[in-house]
């Protein structure tokens, strides 16, 4: 049932976490420190390319009619609305900019080109997400509500439907994101009423209206004979930015190797393992400089998770920092090509539409989640130690390694071969 | 019953609430055009085109900067969108300049005077050894700068019409607001017999030294008695009327270092004429009297930041990114007022320590062992 202690789990004791933690409040300070001009100058030049982009945009969709117009119009509007999204409105509002003392630019003033109203994010994304992330029953991005994406959750009827959630949530993501404060999940529990619900709706309403009316109304319009290909480019730019801001998204907490967590580890929980449980419930997915950027650097999820307000350009260059310190302590760092850790989530979210005895594993050692008792059933592999010969740390990594390629078969305890598998159900879990 | 038109006028300016205009039909067509534009003004588009337009925030573009004396220059400022060309002599106005990535800002006095023909506004700026921001603005500061504005404000502004006899003692830079009162009474026509004390080091030293000698000559109202310290040293309150016999007699402005304005005070409260003195606290005397520092928490915004006894709350919690309210940074508007939550804070320029209830000034204000601030 999820990692409840998480030092066992990492297999670290109480002094390497607190040493961890120092090694990562140092890169804090070092950027903090080093924060200046180029940075500022980033995130100016971010605007200005998504502001030009928009306005070209919405300049070409005046031709609408005309293919080549059609095209080129809705590629750059819906790569500005991109842009808006995550690299500027997620990134901003979540303060990695204040430091300027712009106001302009700055976490209290930003209100992002999207039907989700900016103060309900801050409370549900920021606030929610980053402190209780993917402790199951807390943080609500853990299925968003609608999904079971752990088998930590009991398995319900209407689970059943989770591939088709899935792809409706991919192509009204935006629409979903407006509706996250609404925490369905809660008012199904009763822990919400229905009048709490609607103070939010009419939040949302507002906002709601303010978008659909230039996207829908009064660009149209404004296009005149052209309204219905104008209609239907801003339709379909808001829906390519809907399926890639659901799949950077999707990528970067539902992979293999992003844990986790029950309620009792967070109640206990110390400075150096909230970093721990941020960084092992995260996964990142591997990125040049152009996707980076269209993914409002959220390719460095760990990164963000780590140190959510300081500036997404350097989350790179924390993000090597970072990988040392994964080797140092032989931690995971999760990390893969968006085609690979999509198809995971992807699985994930099939195979878990099917009511748990369809399935094998348990949810102490599932694909998308585990437990320290993952290791305490084979004797022999619980300890971490450093190796005398080699000077290296003996840790999860290597632990996590050596089970999967039954390089330490004999400390195991026997398990019938893959083929040797009952038939009966189909078998998710060989996958 | 509203009128329907203004009904309209009203929902065609709804997304523009908070934005400033010289005229306020402008907010009209904006707010119109927003519906285009939102979550964005139109201004926030536009200002790629020229940084000038845009009123989201009031900005300015740096024309000319002028040498006055060794350490000091004034600079010439074209305000953009939204930035009112009215505003009384005497005021100070907001600047923020970008450095190194981060906004900074100070209050200036207005050496200008609002005219019909020419909207630029000039401050007149002495950079100081601890002054950060007006050694860029005398040395740094480059023609083409954008920089930011806020309006200009300030109670130390002279009446129209004037008195008909008035007092000016300024030193230094203290000079500045005065200058814009004495721009004023010339441009007006305005003949009030004035007489000025003004105190600096040198004649070198003396801002505006051509200009004040010039009206010496060509008002015939004013009369300027120039206190070199070097040679003749400070003013002496006590023997005031050896240079203006009818002082007490004049509605006076004052304006200068700390220590002159405290003698000041206390020569017109010892002749009980306190209300006839106008003074303003250009500079803030960040003396010995400052806090023992300590750690600020910021409690809405959770963070925290340990500050040493002569760093403002203000500047605190503009470094750990907190949009803090502020107007003229020095003391006198209260835009920046928070109440302290718990702990005590210190005014570094009266000694004056406030403990947890009390509404604190953060632009004056540091830490006196820790403090919690509500914001």
């Amino acid at each position: 049932m999820a990692i409840t202690d998480i030092k066992e789990y990492a297999h670290l004791t109480t002094e390497d976490v607190e040493q961890l933690a120092q090694g990562l409040d140092a890169i804090r300070a070092d950027i903090e420190e080093s924060r200046g001009e180029r940075d500022a100058r980033y995130i100016r030049r971010s605007i200005q390319l998504q502001r030009a982009l928009a306005a070209g945009g919405r300049i070409a969709l005046f031709a609408s009619h005309n293919k080549l117009a059609w095209l080129s119009g809705t590629a750059m509007l819906a790569t500005a609305k991109i842009i808006e999204n995550m690299e500027l409105g997620h990134n901003i509002t979540h303060g990695q900019w204040d430091w300027m003392n712009d106001p302009e630019i700055h976490s209290t003033e930003w209100e992002w080109d999207t039907t989700c109203p900016g103060v309900q994010w801050k409370h549900s994304h920021n606030f929610i997400h980053h402190k209780y992330t993917n402790i199951v029953g807390l943080d609500g991005d853990v299925g968003y509500g609608i999904m079971r994406v752990t088998r930590d959750e009991p398995w319900e009827t209407w689970m059943l439907g989770n591939p088709i959630y899935n792809m409706l949530l991919g192509t009204l993501f935006e629409w979903g994101v407006a509706l996250h404060h609404i925490e369905t999940a809660k008012i199904r529990k009763k822990e919400k009423t229905w009048a709490e619900a609607r103070k939010d709706l009419r939040v949302i309403g507002k906002k709601v209206a303010k978008q659909a009316g230039k996207d829908y109304l009064i660009f149209p319009a404004l296009t005149r004979r052209n309204w219905k290909h104008t209609l239907k480019a801003n339709l379909t730019a808001n829906l390519i930015r809907n399926y890639w801001a659901y799949m950077v998204i999707f990528c970067g907490h539902f992979p293999d190797g992003a844990e986790k967590f029950t309620v009792e580890e967070f109640e206990n929980e110390t400075k150096g393992e909230w970093y721990l449980r941020q960084m092992l419930g995260s996964a990142n997915f591997n990125a040049g400089k152009f996707m980076a950027f269209i993914s409002g650097n959220l390719c460095y999820q760990i990164e963000h998770h780590l140190f959510p307000d300081l500036p997404s350009n350097r989350y790179a260059e924390i993000g090597v920092r970072v990988r040392e310190l994964c080797d140092k302590y032989d931690l995971p760092y999760t990390t893969g090509s968006l085609g690979r850790q999509y198809m995971q989530t992807f699985w994930t979210i099939l195979k878990l539409a099917l009511p748990d005895k369809l399935l094998k594993a348990t949810p102490d050692d599932a694909r998308e989640t585990r437990s320290e008792l993952k290791f305490r059933v084979r004797e022999g592999l619980r300890e971490s130690f450093i190796d005398p010969d080699t000077g290296k740390r003996r840790g999860l990594r290597t632990a996590l390694r050596e089970l999967r390629s039954g390089g330490l078969a004999a400390y195991q305890t026997p398990r019938p071969a893959a083929v040797d598998r009952p038939t009966e159900y189909p078998r998710f879990d060989l996958w | 019953m509203d009128s329907p038109l203004r009904s309209l006028a009203r929902w065609s300016k709804a997304p523009t609430k908070g934005v400033q205009t010289a005229k306020s039909w402008v907010n009209v067509p904006r707010g119109l055009a927003a519906r285009a534009t939102t979550p964005l003004l139109p201004d926030d588009y536009l200002k790629m085109l020229n940084p000038l337009w845009s009123a989201r925030e009031l900005r300015g573009l740096i024309v000319d900067v002028r040498p006055e004396t060794a350490d000091s220059a004034t600079v010439t400022i074209k305000p953009g969108w939204g930035f009112s060309g009215r505003y009384q002599p005497g005021q100070y106005v907001g600047i923020g300049l970008r450095i190194d990535g981060r906004w900074h800002w100070r209050s200036y006095s207005l050496t200008s005077i609002p005219r019909r023909d020419d909207k630029n506004i000039t401050i007149t700026v002495k950079a100081t050894p601890e002054g950060f921001l007006s050694t860029h603005l005398v040395n740094g500061v480059k023609p083409g700068t954008i920089v930011r504005l806020a309006s200009p404000k300030g109670d130390f502004a002279l009446p129209d019409p004037p008195p008909g006899k008035l007092l000016f003692i300024t030193a230094g830079s203290g000079i500045t607001p005065v200058m814009a009162m004495l721009r004023t009474l010339k441009s007006r026509g305005q003949q009030a017999d004035v007489a000025h004390i003004h105190s600096a080091p040198s004649a070198d030293e003396v801002i505006f030294h051509d200009e004040l000698r010039e009206l010496e000559k060509t008002q015939p109202g004013y009369r300027l008695h120039l206190q070199l310290t070097e040679t003749q040293g400070h003013i002496d309150f006590d023997h005031l009327a050896d240079i203006v016999a009818d002082w007490r007699e004049r509605p006076a402005w004052v304006c200068g270092p700390p220590a002159l304005l405290d003698n000041a005070e206390e020569a017109w409260k010892t002749e009980g004429c306190s209300d006839q003195l106008h003074m303003e606290r250009f500079t803030i005397a960040a003396t010995d009297k400052g806090g023992e520092g300590g750690t600020v928490t910021f409690a809405i915004s959770d963070k925290t930041i340990e500050i040493d006894g002569a760093t403002s709350l203000l500047e605190a919690g503009e470094k750990v990114g907190i949009q803090m309210p502020f107007g003229c940074r020095m003391g006198i508007c209260q835009t920046c007022v928070l109440p302290l939550e718990s702990g005590h804070v210190r005014d570094f320029r009266s000694g004056t320590e406030h403990r947890e209830g009390d509404r604190i000034q953060t632009c004056i204000s540091t830490a006196s062992g820790n403090c919690t601030i509500k914001i």
